[in-house]
């Protein structure tokens, strides 16, 4: 048989020999191999003090953005729902009336905007699929919940924090996304 | 037996005071084993372990005891009910009444109306010591099968039958491990044992191979890793215990870490010069520091080495799987007891041999 | 009456009352903790005799492992459910007579010894002490040891070749 590494040994059924009989030498050679885990470096960390730092590619909970005067970038076109292989994203869409232009960019706005968390595999065609950057997926993961009703979240749930009123929040949510961008952008 | 019941009040509340004080220091001990051996688990999988309850975590104990006492107590309808109760407590008591005879450290002195006193750190100094640790560790297997039988459980009586067969299996080559040792004392008595090491050579160094039985009949007897198959939790469902809840179940768990802190302490008295402080002539230190410091100083060594030698308990546990069944019995009847024979028989020449002076 | 005296009758109303429970208990299981508990009473009378060494051997021997392997063999072969009532009349009458005549032919046995009338010898005498018995096994009984020992040899042997089969 073709092995697919150099690292592969074939089983050895040989039957013990009087000295393996009584496992001390195997048992010695196991003993010090925990003996040096002990002295190694953990694997884990202090997890809510702690945090690891999550990949470049790691999609998490959408974010719905909004421009750098604070408005919502989302026109409710339905792309993204459209484009969600899991169905997960439903809109209501409504006009903007006079008066709200510093609320939404554009004419047209998402007066309901829900994803269940539930149905939502984080594939990220929804960001790529959104025309007008609206939708992106951050760097933050859907917490836990006792009801599944807990999983559906809401434009109040999604908005990024608003960059005039909260620029710190603002920033946080924002992440390395800028970054990132950058990043893929280079290459 | 008259002279031990005659009434002298102050050696009754020397005692008294001794008994309580050892029984409690062996429930701290066995509290914290269980917070050790989730650390030392923790520290040999690269993981950081229990650290949220107070600093470095040391009030899990507590935690962990609060929540078994808190947990529902569910006596099975079926079952036994005065022999599912005797179970436990069983199990409780022979873990308890094994250290009444262990020398935890030498001779304290005071002066008590006007009268000297000497007492030593030891219950009982009965001249069948050994035998005396025999009789209550056969003892303990009741605990298991009462338990086991009484919960009225396939899986738990199975467990128990294993567990019990374990215990006499391997309370043969124990046995036969001691014998050779009892051949260089030349008594039973615990405190004689000890005091033949101390200033001297310890045992285990003419006896590395009983030693070295009897350790791995302690790790057996102990139903520790690698020989725990009573309570294997993927074959039989936590063993004889499983029927068992909130502190009865505390019961079983905590006399498991008696027994190794008991068992620590039995192989460090028989092997390892028992309180003796290595290196040092405790005679000589008597003298400068007075004998009551040397007493602290000895149990304090005591008690180090008994914590070697349960972190060894715990480091087999997390590096050795768990034997087969059929492995357990034949390293038992197959390899340890003509071991054990062996040793015994060498051990026998060695003696016979001295005592004739080197001529045959 | 002092305080060995107080033992003494304790430990016997114990050892009879427990052995009296073994043969009245339903269950066999409770039997078998009875007469655990009849070991616990004589070995306690072997102590008060200054024996130690026999006290605890009793205990090991007998308590911690013999009556294991009863305990084993009734759990498995699952006596518990109680025992069935006798039936026959006769066999209770017949059953009564056996054992009055036992009774009988121990009580007359035992009423022209020695020991009668006298108190148990408490905490005097060395034979039940290691060294008194090693000696007196090795040198003055070693036949008769030897040749148990070999009893035993054969039982067991014995035991390997039924199982084998």
């Amino acid at each position: 048989m073709q092995h697919l590494t150099n690292r592969a040994k074939p089983v050895d059924r040989k039957p013990m020999t009087a000295l393996e009989k009584l496992y001390l030498w195997n048992i010695a050679k196991g003993m010090w191999i925990t003996l040096k885990h002990i002295f190694k470096r953990k694997a884990t960390i202090n997890f809510p003090e702690q945090r690891r730092e999550f990949s470049p590619v790691f999609r998490g909970l959408q974010v719905l953005n909004r421009d750098a005067e604070g408005r919502e970038n989302c026109t409710a076109c339905g792309l993204c729902a459209v484009a969600c292989p899991a169905e997960a994203i439903t809109m209501e869409a409504a006009e903007r009336q006079p008066g709200e232009e510093h609320l939404y960019r554009e004419e047209k706005y998402a007066a309901k905007y829900e994803i269940n968390m539930l149905r939502c595999i984080f594939c990220g065609l929804c960001e790529e699929a959104c025309p007008k950057d609206a939708v992106y997926l951050s760097e933050t993961f859907a917490p836990s919940n006792y009801q599944r009703k807990g999983f559906i979240y809401g434009k109040e749930d999604l908005l990024i924090p608003h960059p005039k009123l909260e620029p710190e929040a603002y920033q946080q949510a924002l992440g390395t996304r800028a970054k990132r961008q950058e990043k893929a952008s280079s290459n | 037996m008259i002279t031990l019941l005659a009434i002298d009040w102050l050696f009754i509340l020397e005692k008294l005071i001794l008994i309580v004080s050892i029984i409690s220091i062996s429930l701290v001990i066995a509290m914290y084993e269980t917070y050790a051996e989730r650390k030392v688990a923790a520290v040999m999988q690269d993981r950081r372990g229990p650290n949220r309850a107070g600093p470095f975590g040391i009030l899990q104990p507590l935690a962990d005891g609060l929540k078994l006492f808190m947990k529902e107590e569910i006596i099975p309808n079926t079952s036994n009910r005065f022999l599912f109760v005797l179970g436990p407590c069983m199990a409780m008591l022979t873990a308890m009444m094994t250290s009444a005879v262990i020398p935890w450290g030498g001779k304290i002195h005071f002066t008590l109306f006007g009268a000297d006193r000497w007492v030593s750190l030891q219950i009982a100094d009965i001249n069948i010591g050994i035998l005396y640790i025999f009789g209550v560790v056969s003892m303990g297997v009741y605990g298991i099968m009462i338990g086991g039988w009484a919960s009225n459980n396939k899986f738990s009586l199975m467990a128990a039958m294993r567990g019990a067969s374990q215990v006499i299996s391997y309370e043969l080559p124990m046995g036969l491990s001691l014998i050779a040792l009892l051949m260089l004392t030349g008594s039973l008595k615990m405190s004689s044992i000890v005091g033949g090491q101390i200033d001297s050579w310890y045992n285990v160094l003419y006896q590395p191979l009983g030693f070295f039985i009897f350790l791995v009949c302690a790790f057996a007897e102990c139903n520790r890793t690698p020989f725990d198959l009573p309570e294997a939790e993927n074959e039989l469902n936590f063993g004889y215990h499983q029927e068992y809840s909130s502190m009865k179940l505390g019961f079983y768990l905590f006399a498991e870490y008696i027994n190794m802190f008991i068992s620590s302490a039995v192989m460090v008295s028989l092997f390892w010069g028992g309180y003796d402080i290595p290196f040092i002539k405790d005679a000589n230190l008597a003298e400068q520091i007075g004998y009551n410091w040397l007493a602290a100083l000895q149990g304090l060594s005591m008690f180090i080495k008994i914590a070697i030698f349960i972190f060894a308990f715990m480091w087999v546990r997390w590096t050795i799987p768990r034997f087969r069944y059929d492995q357990l019995m034949n390293l038992g009847w197959k390899t340890l007891i003509p071991l054990s024979l062996f040793n015994m028989i060498i051990t026998a020449l060695v003696v016979l041999l001295r005592e004739y002076g080197w001529r045959f | 009456m002092n305080v060995s005296d107080i033992l003494f009758y304790f430990l016997s109303a114990l050892a009879i009352g427990s052995a009296i429970l073994v043969v009245i208990s339903r269950s066999p299981i409770y039997s078998v903790l009875w007469l655990i508990v009849t070991f616990f009473a004589i070995s306690g009378h072997y102590i008060m005799m200054n024996a130690q060494f026999l006290g605890i051997v009793n205990l090991i021997v007998y308590a911690g492992a013999i009556m294991v392997l009863f305990l084993f063999v009734i759990m498995l072969i699952n006596l518990n459910t109680d025992a069935k009532p006798q039936k026959g009349k006769w066999l209770r009458l017949a059953g009564t007579v056996a054992g009055g005549c036992l009774l009988l032919v121990l009580v007359a046995a035992l009423k022209n010894t020695e020991v009668k009338g006298m108190g148990v010898q408490v905490g005097t005498g060395d034979i039940g002490l290691i060294n008194q018995l090693g000696k007196a096994l090795f040198t003055e009984y070693v036949v008769p040891f030897e040749i148990s020992s070999i009893l035993f040899l054969s039982a067991m042997v014995g035991a390997v070749v039924i199982g084998k089969k």
